[in-house]
Parts: C-alpha cells; sequence; structure tokens
C-alpha cells in the first residue's frame, strides 16, 4: 500500500543515486560526441584503410549489447596481467572511469551513424552553390554543411541522448549504483512489487522529459524558416 | 427453537461452509518459479532442465504433500511480479528469509542455511587472521560475536570487501563493516570472484559453499578462506520458499513436508550432493 | 560439477550450450523483428499526427512519444505484459476461469519494444519528412497531385530514403531492447547467456559468446541496411562534400 514514509524513503535514495546516473550520461555523451565526430570523418575520408576501422568500430560498438561492452571493459581488460601491469591500470581500477569509457564507447558509434545521416541529407545544390560562390574546404562545411546537418540531426540525436539515460541502468554491472539499479535493490531487498520502480520511473521520466524539450527548443531556434509550419 | 431459526441456521451454516471451503484452495498443481542460473540452488542444464538443490527438494516436499509442482523458469526482475499476479504459487531461489520481506510475503520454514565465509589472497595480511576453522554464531554465542566483529573490523580497516547486492552478507557488511572499509556490491558472485582475482577488492564475504567452490578451481590457487565462519545475526535464519501471505494453507503444508524432508534425511542427503555439505539449519 | 572448458561449454555436446545459445538468438530476433515492425507503424502514426497540424493529434501523439521515451523499458514491459495478463486473467475469472491466465511472452515483448520502438521513430520519420526539398512537394501539389498519389510517389520513397540511417540505428535498438522479453519469462540470447554463465560459473566465456552472436545477427541486419540504402539512395550523391 502507499506508505508515504516508505516512498520518500526511496525517492531519498534514489536522488542520491540521480547523481551517478547524470554522471555517467553527461561524461560519456560529451567525450562520445567527439569519438564520433573523429569516426564520422574517418568513415568518410575516402582512405580505404582508415574508412575500414571506422566501419569495424561501429560495427562492434553498435552490434555487441552495451552488457557485454561493460563486462569486456571492466572485467575483460582487467583479467589480462599485462594490463594490470601498464600505467593505464590506474585509470581502469576504478569502476567509474571504466563504466564512463565504455558508455562513451558505445553512444559514440550510434552518435557516428546519426552524424552520418545527417551529412547524407544536406541538399546537394546547397554544396555546389556554395562551391559556386568559391566556398570551400573549412569555410564550407562552417557555414554550409555543418549548420544543415546540425539541424538535421537533432531529433536523432535528441534520441540517442534520451537512450544514453536509460542505458545507464546497466552499470550496475560494474558496481555502480545508479537511480535504476538502486531501484531494483531497494525492491530485491523489501519485495514490494511496484513502489521502487513507479519512482524510479517518475524521476526518469522528469529527466528525460526536460532534455527532450531542451532539444525541441534547440530544434525551433535553429529553424527559424520552419516555425510557420505547423501553426 | 422455531422451525425458522433452525431453518435460518441450517442455512447459515452451509453458507459458511460453502465459503470456508471457496477460500481453502484445493492444492492439486503449485507452480514453482526459479531462476535456473544460481548454482547449486538451482541452475539450467544445456537442455534446458532446471537442476539442482532446490528442485531436488521441491520434487521431494511436493511428492510427500501429494501435489504436483511444475518449475518454471523466470529471471528474478519478473519473479516477484508474478508471484503476486499469480503466474506461480512459490518462489524457491535462494532468497534469503528475513523480517524486511516478511512484510510483503510468507516464508516457508528454511530449508537451508549456509554459513557465510571470508576470502583473501594468500599474500594478504588477512590470511593470517584468527579463528580459521571455527564457527561463530552471532545469535547463540553473543561474546564470541562481539570479539569476532571487533576483530574484522580491525583487520578490515581500509580495506575493500566485496559482496553480492541484496543478500544477508550485504546487510551485515551495510550494518558492521561500512564504517571502517569500503563495500563494493555486486550483482553476482562470479563478478565479484573476477575482481578479486584483479586485485580491485581484497576480501569477498560470501557463502561458505561458494567460497570453496571458487577456490578449488584453478585460477584461485593465490587465494584462501580466512578467519572463522559466521551465521546467526544479520545472517538470518536461511533461505526459505516464498508465498503469496494469501496462500497461508499452502504454506503450512510446505511447512510440514519440509520438516517430515528434514527428519528422515532426504533434505541433508540433497545438500551433501549439491552442497558438499549439510545445510541443515 | 566438473568444470567445463569453454569450447565444451559452447559446443554442441551433450554439455554444450551451443544449441540453447542459437535459439535465444533467433527468438532476438524475432522478436526485434515484429517490435520494430509495431514501431513503424506507431511511429508514423504519431509522425504524422504531429505534421498534420491537427492540434489535438499532435498533442495525443506527442504525450505518447514522450511517456514512452521518457519511461525506463522495464517498466514499460511491466506495465505490458502484467497488465495484459491481469486484464486477460481478470476476463477468465469472469468466465469461471481459475488461476493465471498470461498473455503469450512474445507477444507481449514484442509489443513492448514495438511500443518503445515507435516513440523513437517517430522522432525519425518527422526529421526525414522536413528534409524533403520544399519545392518538391509544392510542385507535387502545383501539378494537381491528390493526397494519396503524392504521398506514394512522392513522400514515402523520400522519408524512407532519409530515415534509412535512423532507422538503421533503431533496429540496433530494438535489437537490444529485445532482451526485455526476459521478464515474461521466455529465454532469448541475453537471458540465455546469463543462465549459463551463472550455471557453469563461466561469465566471460558466455558474455563473450553472446556477444559474438549479437555481432553476427547485427553484421546480416548490416548487410540488409546497406542494400536497402543503396536501393533508395541510387540517383542521389551520397554525402555533401
Amino acid at each position: 500500500m502507499m506508505d508515504t514514509a516508505f516512498i520518500w524513503d526511496i525517492f531519498l535514495r534514489l536522488i542520491v543515486a540521480l547523481r551517478v546516473t547524470l554522471s555517467v550520461w553527461a561524461l560519456s555523451v560529451f567525450f562520445g560526441a567527439f569519438i564520433a565526430a573523429g569516426v564520422t570523418w574517418m568513415r568518410g575520408s575516402g582512405v580505404k584503410p582508415v574508412e575500414w576501422i571506422a566501419r569495424a568500430y561501429i560495427f562492434v560498438f553498435r552490434g555487441a549489447p552495451l552488457l557485454v561492452q561493460l563486462f569486456v571493459v571492466y572485467y575483460g581488460l582487467s583479467s589480462f596481467p599485462v594490463v594490470r601491469a601498464s600505467v593505464f591500470w590506474p585509470f581502469l581500477r576504478d569502476a567509474f572511469n571504466c563504466a564512463t569509457l565504455s558508455c562513451a564507447l558505445c553512444t559514440a558509434a550510434y552518435q557516428s551513424e546519426i552524424f552520418r545521416g545527417a551529412l547524407a541529407g544536406v541538399p546537394h545544390g546547397q554544396v555546389e552553390a556554395a562551391r559556386a560562390c568559391g566556398m570551400s574546404g573549412f569555410l564550407l562545411f562552417r557555414r554550409v554543411i555543418f549548420p544543415i546537418a546540425l539541424r538535421q540531426a537533432l531529433p536523432a540525436y535528441s534520441t540517442e541522448v534520451i537512450s544514453m539515460v536509460k542505458a545507464t541502468a546497466l552499470v550496475s554491472l560494474v558496481t555502480l549504483w545508479d537511480v535504476m539499479s538502486v531501484a531494483l535493490k531497494i525492491r530485491n531487498d523489501t519485495l514490494v512489487t511496484y513502489t521502487p520502480l513507479l519512482v524510479a520511473g517518475a524521476i526518469y521520466f522528469v529527466v528525460n522529459y526536460l532534455i527532450a524539450r531542451i532539444f525541441i527548443f534547440i530544434e525551433q531556434w535553429l529553424s527559424p524558416h520552419l516555425r510557420a509550419r505547423s501553426a | 427453537m422455531t422451525r425458522g431459526s433452525v431453518l435460518g441456521a441450517a442455512l447459515t451454516c452451509s453458507l459458511l461452509v460453502l465459503a470456508g471451503a471457496a477460500s481453502a484452495k484445493d492444492w492439486k498443481t503449485v507452480v514453482i518459479g526459479m531462476e535456473g542460473a544460481y548454482e547449486p540452488y538451482n541452475l539450467t542444464d544445456p537442455s534446458g532442465k532446471i537442476v539442482g538443490f532446490e528442485p531436488d527438494v521441491a520434487m521431494d516436499v511436493c511428492a510427500r504433500m501429494k501435489v504436483e509442482c511444475k518449475i518454471i523458469a523466470q529471471d528474478w526482475d519478473g519473479m516477484i511480479p508474478g508471484l503476486q499476479a499469480g503466474k506461480f504459487d512459490v518462489i524457491m531461489d535462494g532468497m534469503s528469509i528475513t523480517d524486511e520481506r516478511k512484510k510483503q510475503i510468507d516464508f516457508s520454514t528454511a530449508y537451508a542455511n549456509v554459513p557465510a565465509a571470508l576470502a583473501t589472497a594468500k599474500s594478504s595480511p588477512l590470511a593470517k587472521l584468527a579463528g580459521a576453522g571455527k564457527l561463530v554464531n552471532f545469535d547463540k554465542d553473543k561474546a564470541a560475536g562481539a570479539a569476532t566483529l571487533t576483530s574484522l573490523r580491525e583487520a578490515l580497516k581500509g580495506k575493500t570487501i566485496g559482496v553480492q547486492v541484496s543478500t544477508t552478507h550485504a546487510t551485515f557488511a551495510g550494518d558492521h563493516l561500512k564504517d571502517v572499509a569500503t563495500i563494493k556490491e555486486y550483482k553476482t558472485t562470479d563478478e565479484r570472484d573476477l575482481d578479486l582475482k584483479s586485485g580491485r577488492i581484497d576480501a569477498v564475504l560470501d557463502d561458505q559453499t561458494e567460497i570453496v567452490a571458487m577456490l578449488g578451481k584453478d585460477d584461485a590457487k593465490d587465494f584462501t578462506e580466512f578467519g572463522p565462519m559466521l551465521t546467526g545475526g544479520d545472517f538470518g535464519v536461511g533461505v526459505g520458499m516464498g508465498l503469496r501471505k494469501a496462500d497461508a494453507d499452502l504454506t503450512a503444508k510446505f511447512d510440514k513436508a519440509i520438516k517430515a524432508a528434514f527428519a528422515d534425511g532426504s533434505i541433508k542427503k540433497y545438500s551433501l550432493k549439491w552442497f558438499k555439505i549439510d545445510t541443515t539449519p | 560439477m566438473q568444470p567445463v572448458t569453454w569450447t565444451t561449454a559452447l559446443g554442441f555436446g551433450e554439455r554444450g550450450w551451443g544449441p540453447a545459445l542459437l535459439e535465444g538468438a533467433v527468438l532476438t530476433l524475432l522478436v526485434s523483428i515484429a517490435g520494430l515492425a509495431i514501431g513503424a507503424a506507431l511511429g508514423s502514426l504519431v509522425a504524422w499526427s504531429k505534421l498534420s497540424g491537427v492540434r489535438i493529434a499532435a498533442a495525443i501523439g506527442e504525450s505518447y512519444a514522450a511517456i514512452f521515451r521518457g519511461l525506463p523499458e522495464l517498466l514499460v514491459v511491466y506495465f505490458v505484459y502484467f497488465g495484459s495478463s491481469a486484464a486477460l486473467t481478470g476476463l477468465d475469472h469472469l468466465f469461471g476461469g481459475q488461476g493465471f491466465l498470461g498473455v503469450p511472452g512474445f507477444a507481449a515483448g514484442a509489443l513492448a519494444v514495438g511500443v518503445i520502438s515507435g516513440s523513437y521513430q517517430a522522432e525519425v520519420f518527422r526529421g526525414a519528412f522536413l528534409a524533403i526539398a520544399k519545392g518538391e512537394l509544392e510542385a507535387a501539389r502545383a501539378v494537381g497531385m491528390g493526397r494519396w498519389l503524392s504521398f506514394r510517389r512522392i513522400i514515402a520513397p523520400q522519408v524512407l530514403r532519409f530515415a534509412l540511417p535512423g532507422l538503421g540505428n533503431l533496429w540496433q535498438v530494438a535489437l537490444k531492447d529485445s532482451s526485455l522479453i526476459s521478464v515474461t519469462g521466455l529465454s532469448e540470447l541475453m537471458r540465455t547467456s546469463q543462465i549459463a554463465a551463472g550455471s557453469t560459473h563461466q561469465p566471460f566465456t558466455f558474455y563473450v559468446a553472446g556477444g559474438a552472436l549479437y555481432l553476427a545477427l547485427t553484421s546480416v541486419s548490416d548487410r540488409v541496411f546497406e542494400f536497402a540504402e543503396a536501393r533508395a539512395t541510387r540517383g542521389m550523391r551520397r554525402e555533401a562534400r
């Protein structure tokens, strides 16, 4: 039954865990974006071996479940004595670092595909016109390709960003206790069927809703010419 | 008495009997939910059949109760709602009996109680902790329990201990060791053992049978058990079957059958087969 | 129990988990396909509702998308499975049944995956629609094409073309979300790997094996999507340079 003291206690514990969720999420999305930019560039570079590496990266990190990736990065790497003796060990020893690294690598693969799709969606006519005006190289990218691609990437990008918030629920595999994992832990300890999950669900919903709203705002801000459409 | 009131009384009685009969379910089949991933309590063999200590106990006990028992596989996340929804009638999954859990469901009498033990690297100073081979019961011997706790807290100061989440070991560590040592909680014991071997944690606290099984493998030759075995107190009275509170009659039936199975040594037989020790509570 | 080497554990012999893992992989594939299909239907409905300009439809579509994007997937599959099972059981009891009547796990799992996927697919379809050059839509109207004809010949092919990379991503997501079906008791690939890992105490072997099978499924579906993309974008410059 709805015992308010119990619900409040769950809520407080979950809010503490929210810090884990949000920090893993924010860092992995942020660093993932840079990795993704690199991978997208490699994939479109035209140099076959470089392209092949990028495609292999996307294949592995999109194809394998994040759970398996977390397992391999945290438990798999540490099982090799050569890794434990290396200069990376102080970094890899820590669960938070491994979890963030693994999530960043995973989201980078998805983000890279989003970037690729957005770049492909830039109307070729616009690029031709820009070239006819004498634009090339970085100026062409900065003033024509990037803004258009950015706008087109936003819907899919917001999807990926919100997906990552929920994906962080897997980090309990590597001893980090995020909101969902703590909720499930409370559930196991008390055997209360739904209440911890409902509280967790509410927290995730609010966070995701805020993120979605921010993206909608950015989208509208970047598309003044489209605003009249759906009025 | 007048005719009317006799008739009235008879009607009322028969209605009560009917009502009673309707609420007392006629248990012909009982569905039991297990994970099948929790060796040796229950595990799945490659053909998909669930085997282990708990299936053996279940079949034995159900035969005594003259009911047909069906075991179905369910992952842990779906176990609790499944019980409440009626998908199965019993949960048997190495579930420890705790007061907290008793608020939501009923437990049968405990059918196994494995003492807890600690393990660490042979090279660690912890390996020399006194009390190896002894069994300390926090309920029955409060003085020894307090002394053991003090020496444990002293030895584990500043160290990292690994436990499995939502177990009595996690509760014990959280209650008594959290302020002196770092506690890392793992979803499964296999993963925690991996971290012990890679040096991320200094010690593990778990079922003594699990520790022994882990130490028996080739890659664990640098590790050893240390300190006394522990039971009682936070470690509870053991594992039991979980049933809905509404099915008190079924719980009573199981209790009777379990007690009978203990009395003639059947459960001890299964325990020796799967745990290699006698886990009678 | 005697510990088995990883080759035996994964093999097809008596103690090998090979067949079980392959069965799990097939189940994963089927649930994902069914889920994606349901998601496509729901997603295009929601995208259409948002683009149509009708306020109420847009509001409903937006609420659906917001709810199922915002909620954790575990909650969604609970509601779908236990909710529909409770409804079915209630109906059954009305007719004198006893006990629990569960909705088939596959249906509940596919529906859950589909409902979640649909909320994401809506955004992909919407973005793809907005990427169509306005000139083309105006030209279609100017030429006198009716709603259905312009949809069939102009809008749908182009939406598909622009949506494919996004859909490729969402297919991968559906493939991973399919592991939710384990809540209904069915053992798809991820759950089978975990059961095997827990029963044999060989987590590394089975996590990697499960991962490899997921990669195999990905490899096949990547080919399919590449083929689809090549066909859909023929005649179109691939990447702006």
